[in-house]
């Protein structure tokens, strides 16, 4: 065994512990923990196949922004465990039938038949100099250009779905109208009464 | 660079490019504009949509030709089916217009999603590789999750927005599975390459029918068909009427071509494969859709199971798996789209202020209020239910005519009883237009763009029943 296949071995496991305890935690903000650590996993899993753009990619948008905004969300949650578990034994016998099913399905067509697919061959490896950064550039500005710059509208209708079901303009909101209060005069705001000094007895 | 784009071709994409640059220009309009001066947002689009099929006029293309590297495909097939939808989604503006100013809807937003929906079906609709044909189910399915949850005080419509969203990402996740199993197997996602490369593995392949089944639930889940089809009724009963238009329209044109270029075009080799599994899919549909309609009161909800049951009979022409075939089901989803684009229509002609017009009793006694209107009704009724001579007839008679020609009778046969056993619930709708006393004496609301528009409708309808070959013809011709 070589050093790569050693390291291999050793981060798929971890990597599975990891999304093993993400759906086995109790807490929420730990099972979204565990799922940051098992991205760091796959990050690590890239690197060693020579995917170092990938790599980084993942652990900076999904690591860096994607999942604290998830473990913000998580956090604010107010939840109630004790409820969410209300129904888990009434569902568990029929999650479990389910869950049976496809298990022998899937064994059945992978394991039990043969697949037809050799085992993944020895990845090849870049010549020295190699930069899979400016290759994937490459191919992503020539060859799926196209599908790029779909990627990119559907951003954009993202963000416009998000903020079309969720502005809502409020009434009686207190804000601050900067023009309307530079153009006050005197006269709207005060009123000058003219009053006898005394009261006529 | 070694790798420069062998093969752009700009001008075959001219249209998509147009209706990004419109999207993006109507969007920074719409942000200007107060509520008095909505219609210009609605002006634009209507315009951005006549811009679209100058352009695809303009730079149709006779044969097929690849762009962009071979994820663009721009063919005959395409041009017609893309200039249909321009139609459509025009028709389906114009329709909503009065009832979202009515309900305080009139906001960009449905305008902007809509035309972004319409984006998404010319992407899939001329889509070459199957990168393509995700990216533009995912800009579809987005924006109708959007525009079904768009009347925010409406708890129903939020309620199917979130089913919808929930059983969307689920079968979104199961096309691209089946896509990712494909690609493992072929190497290629290009539709063309990957048509090639499957002949070489050949049917008995056991992973390729896995995917196989995958890209089948996915399909099946978009078109709505049994047993995928949970999320039809709520979704068409919950949205706001103008957004249950828009989704019983142009979408079921992206699932017409979402199945041909996938299908048909890129697993061609496994058709006795996935043949016996859309038979299964198509007379669940035709069954189901048309019994449980029967049980139904909310026009919305019916017309919402009759989709379903019109999915099977669309089905039954993809799974001929022959040319006639593919023919017969561009021919019925072309017919469908006109009916169902009428028949909500209906709805949001007699809708008025606190007042839906969604359940068949609404529609009692029309034809003392408006016999015009009430004969509109009765021709699309008739229509659907298939009864010569308008277009939802002949639509039958060539889809059922191209699975007997491929030697299944009992199809066919199948496929007759359930539409007989369907016509009693469109019956039932114009019983209770003619027969009926009207409950009140309000007279019809509505103004007289919408009048003319369902008027031309009702009247295509039937037209295109008395002369069946123009339709048919053009199919014949997008689809040789």
């Amino acid at each position: 065994m070589t050093l790569t296949e050693i390291l291999f071995y050793a981060f798929s496991a971890v990597l599975i512990v990891a999304a093993v305890g993400v759906i086995t935690a109790r807490n929420p903000v730990h099972a979204a923990l565990f799922l940051v650590f098992a991205f760091f996993n796959s990050a690590i899993l890239w690197l060693l196949m020579e995917a170092e753009f990938l790599a980084i990619v993942l652990v900076l948008v999904y690591v860096g922004a994607v999942m604290v905004l998830f473990l913000f969300v998580v956090m604010m949650l107010d939840i109630n465990l004790a409820q969410m578990r209300e129904g888990f034994t009434r569902y568990a016998p029929l999650g479990i039938v389910i869950a049976a099913l496809v298990v022998i399905e899937i064994g059945s067509v992978v394991w039990v038949k043969q697949l037809g697919v050799d085992a993944a061959p020895a990845l090849a490896t870049g010549a020295e100099g190699y930069s899979n950064t400016r290759d994937l550039g490459e191919l992503l500005y020539t060859k799926y250009l196209y599908p790029f710059e779909l990627a990119a509208v559907l951003l954009l209708l993202a963000i416009v779905a998000a903020i079309s079901l969720t502005m809502r303009q409020r009434r009686g909101v207190k804000t601050q109208d900067i023009a309307a209060q530079v153009s006050v005069r005197a006269k709207d705001r005060i009123r000058l009464v003219k009053m006898d000094a005394e009261k006529d007895a | 660079m070694e790798s420069m784009i062998t093969n752009l071709g700009m001008h075959a994409v001219a249209a998509e490019i147009f209706l990004t640059c419109a999207i993006c220009v109507i969007l920074l309009v719409d942000v200007f504009l107060n509520d008095r001066l909505r219609w210009v947002t609605y002006a634009l689009s209507l315009a951005s949509l006549a811009g679209c099929a100058w352009m695809t006029l303009r730079y149709g293309v006779d044969e097929r030709f690849l762009a962009f590297d071979g994820m663009f495909v721009g063919d005959a097939m395409g041009d017609l089916l893309k200039l249909f939808s321009y139609g459509t989604v025009a028709v389906t503006f114009i329709y909503s217009r009065e009832y979202l100013q009515r309900r305080g809807l009139f906001k960009g937003e449905y305008f902007i999603l809509g035309l972004v929906a319409l984006l998404g079906i010319m992407v899939m609709v001329s889509a070459g590789n199957l990168l393509t044909v995700y990216l533009g189910v995912e800009l579809l399915s987005l924006s109708l999750y959007a525009m079904i949850a768009f009347d925010r005080d409406s708890s129903i419509a939020a309620e199917s927005a979130m089913k919808y969203f929930v059983l969307g990402a689920i079968s979104s996740g199961m096309l691209l599975y089946g896509f990712s199993i494909v690609y493992g197997i072929a190497g290629t996602l290009q539709i063309d390459e990957l048509a090639l490369a499957l002949r070489e593995v050949g049917v008995s392949h056991l992973g390729l029918v896995f995917a196989l089944v995958f890209i089948i639930s996915g399909i099946a889940f978009k078109f709505g068909a049994v047993p995928f089809h949970m999320w039809v009724p709520d979704v068409y009963h919950g949205a706001p009427t103008p957004v249950t238009l828009f989704i019983g329209a142009a979408p079921k044109i992206s699932s017409f071509v979402l199945a041909i270029r996938v299908l048909a075009e890129g697993l061609d080799s496994l058709v006795a494969n996935w043949q016996d599994m859309l038979i299964v899919i198509s007379v669940l549909s035709m069954a189901l859709g048309n019994i449980v309609a029967i049980a139904q009161t909310n026009l919305k909800r019916m017309l919402a199971y009759s989709t379903i049951s019109h999915v099977g009979f669309i089905l039954l022409g993809i799974l001929a798996g022959t040319t006639d075939g593919y023919q017969a089901a561009m021919y019925y989803t072309f017919a469908y789209v006109i009916m169902s684009v009428g028949s909500f229509g209906m709805i949001l002609l007699l809708a008025r202020e606190g007042f839906e017009a969604d359940r068949i009793e609404d529609f009692r006694g029309l034809n003392r209020k408006s016999p015009w209107f009430a004969a509109m009704m009765l021709m699309f009724m008739f229509s659907t239910a298939g009864v010569p001579p308008f277009i939802g007839f002949w639509a039958k008679l060539e889809v059922i005519a191209a699975v007997l020609n491929v030697g299944l009778a009992w199809l066919a046969a199948a496929a007759v009883v359930f539409s007989v056993i369907g016509a009693f619930y469109y019956l039932r709708v114009v019983k209770v237009m003619y027969f009926d006393e009207p409950t009140d004496a309000v007279a019809i609301e509505a103004g007289g763009t919408l009048r003319t528009v369902l008027s031309v409708n009702g009247l295509a309808v039937l037209a295109l029943g008395i002369a069946p070959s123009i339709l048919i013809e053009l199919c014949a011709r997008a689809l040789p």
